[in-house]
């Protein structure tokens, strides 16, 4: 490496001193260590050369000459150099940094912000449900494919129903995961029950396939003594120890980092299993994000982050969320394997999970999935996503581009479904969602004693004492204690 | 996982400008003595054992790491640097690095892989450089971790501790002199300790590692290189501390005086400066700022009818503020005085040593304001 630097030193000097005039030398000089000013502008002040404005410009830039020949990286204009970097690049220039080893280059090129062709999308399936020729999936059979259908379309089914109940003012709020079928349900079949999912809040699909039944999900939205949670959440914050899925917590990402910490933790049991973290593209924007990715990477735990990339986050549309290609080219940044898949084929999701899953097992590593797809749904029953967004653009996702059609072809080509079935289905899980619905309505809320336990582990004396307190105002003021709530 | 960081500007131990408040030489020997191995028992002392609060947290540490492989303990310079202030020294070279991790400094991340640890069944210590650091992690402390219990309807408890510096040093400015009792003291779910002397410091520690609650345990900067004497039932590993206690540290029965963490230090030369004026003067520390031990307080000032409330921080919807309501509301026909808070200047910390020493209490403030009772 010595002899490279004295070489170009002695380029430099030869060249100084044969071509270039003392003006010109101070012009080389210039743009060899003013790589700040803008090529174009050194091409200006060239022309000028001979005016004393510049020349005094060039007179500070001397002063700054100092210790130039013994830095690192040497860059010089394509004029000069066509012969030597044949040369040079032929032998082994690598300097050692903390961090490692890592080649340079006298071409001074700047990463371009955006690829010329962004990261390819795995698909399966054509917007038509027939497999793309040469496309490689995992093969799924017809009791599988036949239940991954039916539970989208139950959830498709519990989506619509809940966000009229809404409406109709019997729960306060809901959020609906239409257009995301196939993620959350291909997912869940591709997972394992023991591994861990740590929710953003469009994921019920998961809890779906591990066994939630309609009725346990209508007790959360109602908020009834049934409830798991004993009616301390909103509607939709689903969370079930047994089901393996954390409780949904409202501010954005947090699960991230406390992904990488369960994952963390998980490791230590040496169990086959991972930890699921969702987000959407909105969450990436989230200083948690950061934080978990990089995490995970650097205790290399066993975290399987997907990002549902559907294009919203309530109406901030991703060209005003970030600039990057996308979410998957962030996992790059990390030190973090991606993969881009299009999150409304079935079976494009359901390998990729498998694949990705399983290397995140077996290699102990994170691992970061985006799944393209769109927000069919409002963002809520708080927002109405015609506000911000035309409805003819909403109708051709909502049409042409289901998750839902386009499997059902898939399905009902390979002779596994028909529509008297669909019919059946859609007919029987209205009912029960119906009836989940009453029920729900009629069952007692949760009993006075859950307002204070669960703060701690211990009722603390202070909540004790409030308690009392309480009781005994009930007592004194019978008639204006609410009658659906017991004592 | 050993990846070496630059110092935050406190720079590993007390060494700011020695700003020489009035009286106490422990101060400079913070500032020098931090990184020599400080030993549990003074050289030229009789019978009595000495320990440093530093050791204290540190043998507390250690020893709640031996007896449950679930306690770990992560922060930044934690482990390769012996920690920021020495207190988790030789605890790396014990326990190995995957039970004592040095963290990237992103406290949002650590806080948030604290919880999640929590949240699976381990039981980590979480520490900061200092409180004023924790702000920007405060979402997983509070959010998270406090609620997380309540809102998972008892499915997820988080036993995980929050640790470091918290209130004013010496000389180091605004962004790092904040005191955060009244904030965490105000969050249901959370338990908040404040520890005086080594015996506070080990005791209540453990008593927090132990617990399956979240438990924000604020310490003190300048009290790490203070000495106290501890009893052989404090060296014991299996000593403990019951969580919302308060200690009488010295009996009195004109007037009471409230303090936490270094303030109970001034609060009791206050009393010796008091007695000479034949004010016997009753200093509680509180040891637990939540829950608050409202029965002693209240039943120290039901004995002397007088009230004085000292904390370092800053006295709108302080500790002092909360104590004075507590009194009011339950021993109200027993106050012969109205109650007197004392905390810091309602003032960003400013750096001068002169500055700081007027926005901070000093023993003659505790003295004026309990003799304005009598």
């Amino acid at each position: 490496m010595a002899l490279w630097f004295s070489r170009s030193r002695n380029i430099i000097a030869h060249l100084v001193k044969t071509k270039i005039s003392p003006i010109n030398q101070s012009l080389f000089h210039a743009k060899y260590i003013s790589y700040k000013l803008p090529y174009e502008l050194v091409w200006e002040l060239r022309k000028e050369y001979s005016s004393t404005a510049t020349g005094m410009v060039f007179r500070r830039f001397e002063s700054a000459r100092a210790g130039e020949v013994e830095e690192a990286v040497t860059y010089s204009t394509s004029d000069y150099d066509d012969d030597d970097d044949e040369i040079n690049d032929a032998e082994n220039k690598t300097i050692d940094f903390p961090g490692g080893s890592v080649a340079f280059t006298q071409q001074m090129k700047f990463i371009s912000e955006s690829p010329d062709k962004r990261v390819p999308c795995y698909r399966v399936l054509d917007d038509d449900g027939y497999p793309i020729a040469g496309s490689t999936y995992e093969q799924v059979d017809k009791e599988m494919a036949v239940k991954m259908y039916k539970s989208m379309v139950t959830l498709q089914i519990m989506d619509n129903i809940f966000y009229e109940a809404q409406r109709q003012g019997r729960i306060s709020f809901y959020l609906t995961s239409m257009g995301e079928e196939a993620i959350n349900i291909a997912t869940a079949a591709a997972l394992s029950f023991d591994d861990i999912i740590l929710p953003q809040y469009r994921e019920p699909g998961i809890l779906l396939w591990r066994g939630f039944t309609l009725q346990e999900f209508a007790n959360q939205c109602f908020g009834t003594k049934d409830d798991y949670g004993k009616g301390r959440q909103m509607p939709i914050h689903y969370g079930s120890k047994q089901h393996n899925f954390f409780t949904i917590s409202s501010p954005i990402a947090t699960q991230l980092p406390q992904a990488a910490g369960v994952a963390y933790s998980l490791k230590m049991d040496n169990k086959e299993a991972c930890v699921v973290a969702f987000t959407g593209d909105g969450g990436t924007s989230e200083g948690d994000f950061h934080a978990g990715m990089n995490f995970a990477a650097v205790m290399e735990a066993p975290v399987l982050f997907i990002c549902r990339n559907n294009g919203w986050a309530i109406s901030t549309p991703i060209s005003e969320q970030f600039r990057s290609d996308g979410v998957v080219v962030k996992g790059q940044a990390y030190g973090i394997r991606s993969i881009r898949v299009d999150g409304n084929d079935t079976l494009a999701v359901y390998s990729a999970i498998r694949a990705a899953r399983e290397m995140v097992v077996r290699e102990q590593k994170p691992i970061l999935v985006e799944a393209l797809t769109y927000r069919v749904g409002h963002h809520s029953t708080s927002d109405d996503s015609t506000k911000y967004r035309p409805l003819d653009e909403i109708e051709h996702w909502k049409t042409a581009r289901s998750p839902l059609a386009r499997f059902r072809k898939w399905v009902q080509r390979n002779g596994w479904w028909n529509d008297e079935g669909e019919t059946e289905l859609r007919g029987t899980i209205r009912k029960q969602l119906l009836n989940a619905i009453q029920v729900a309505e009629k069952s007692e809320k949760p009993s006075l004693v859950d307002l204070f336990t669960d703060v701690y582990d211990n009722l603390p004396l202070n909540l004790h004492e409030q308690e009392k307190s309480l009781r005994e105002t009930i007592k004194r003021h019978q008639k204006d204690f609410p009658s659906d709530v017991p004592v | 996982m050993l990846i070496k960081i630059l110092t935050r500007l406190v720079g590993g131990g007390g060494g700011g400008v020695a700003a020489a408040p009035r009286s106490v030489s422990f101060l400079n020997k913070t500032f020098r003595n931090y990184s020599s191995s400080s030993s549990s028992s003074s050289s030229n002392s009789s019978s009595v054992k000495k320990m440093t609060v530093r050791d204290a947290l540190n043998s507390a540490l250690d020893e709640e790491m031996c007896a449950d492989r679930r306690v770990l303990l992560m922060g930044e310079e934690v482990g390769e640097y012996q920690g920021a202030y020495k207190v988790s020294k030789g605890l790396l070279q014990k326990h190995g690095p995957e039970r004592v991790i040095d963290t990237p400094i992103t406290e949002a991340g650590f806080t948030g892989i604290g919880v999640g640890a929590a949240y699976y069944g381990l039981r980590p210590v979480v520490e900061y450089m200092t409180f004023n650091f924790a702000m920007q992690a405060i979402d997983h402390i509070i959010n998270s971790a406090a609620k997380t219990n309540y809102m998972s309807a008892g499915n997820i408890n988080v036993p995980i501790v929050f640790r470091g510096p918290n209130g004013a040093a010496a000389g180091v400015g605004a962004q790092h002199s904040q005191c955060y009792s009244a904030w965490y003291g105000s969050v249901p779910g959370l338990k908040v300790l404040a520890p005086y002397s080594s015996e506070d410091a080990r005791g209540l520690l453990k008593a927090a590692i132990r617990d399956p609650d979240p438990v924000v345990f604020l310490e003190n900067e300048l009290l790490y290189g203070e000495a106290f004497p501890v009893s052989d039932e404090v060296v014991d590993s299996s000593f403990c501390i019951p969580i919302g206690k308060a200690k009488i540290e010295k009996q009195g029965k004109h007037v009471t005086i409230t303090s936490f963490s270094k303030m109970v230090g001034f609060s009791l030369k206050a009393a010796e400066i008091l007695a000479e004026d034949g004010i016997d003067a009753e200093v509680i520390n509180l040891r637990s700022i939540r829950p608050l031990d409202r029965s002693t307080i209240n039943g120290s000032v039901r004995k002397t009818n007088r009230l004085v409330t000292v904390e370092e921080g800053y006295p709108q919807h302080g500790v002092g503020a909360e104590i004075c309501a507590s009194i009011v509301e339950d021993s109200f026909d027993y106050l012969d005085a109205p109650v007197e808070r004392i905390g810091g200047a309602d003032v960003p910390m400013p750096y001068a040593a002169n500055l700081e020493r007027m926005a901070l209490p000093q023993v003659d403030d505790i003295v004026r304001a309990a003799k304005r009772l009598i």
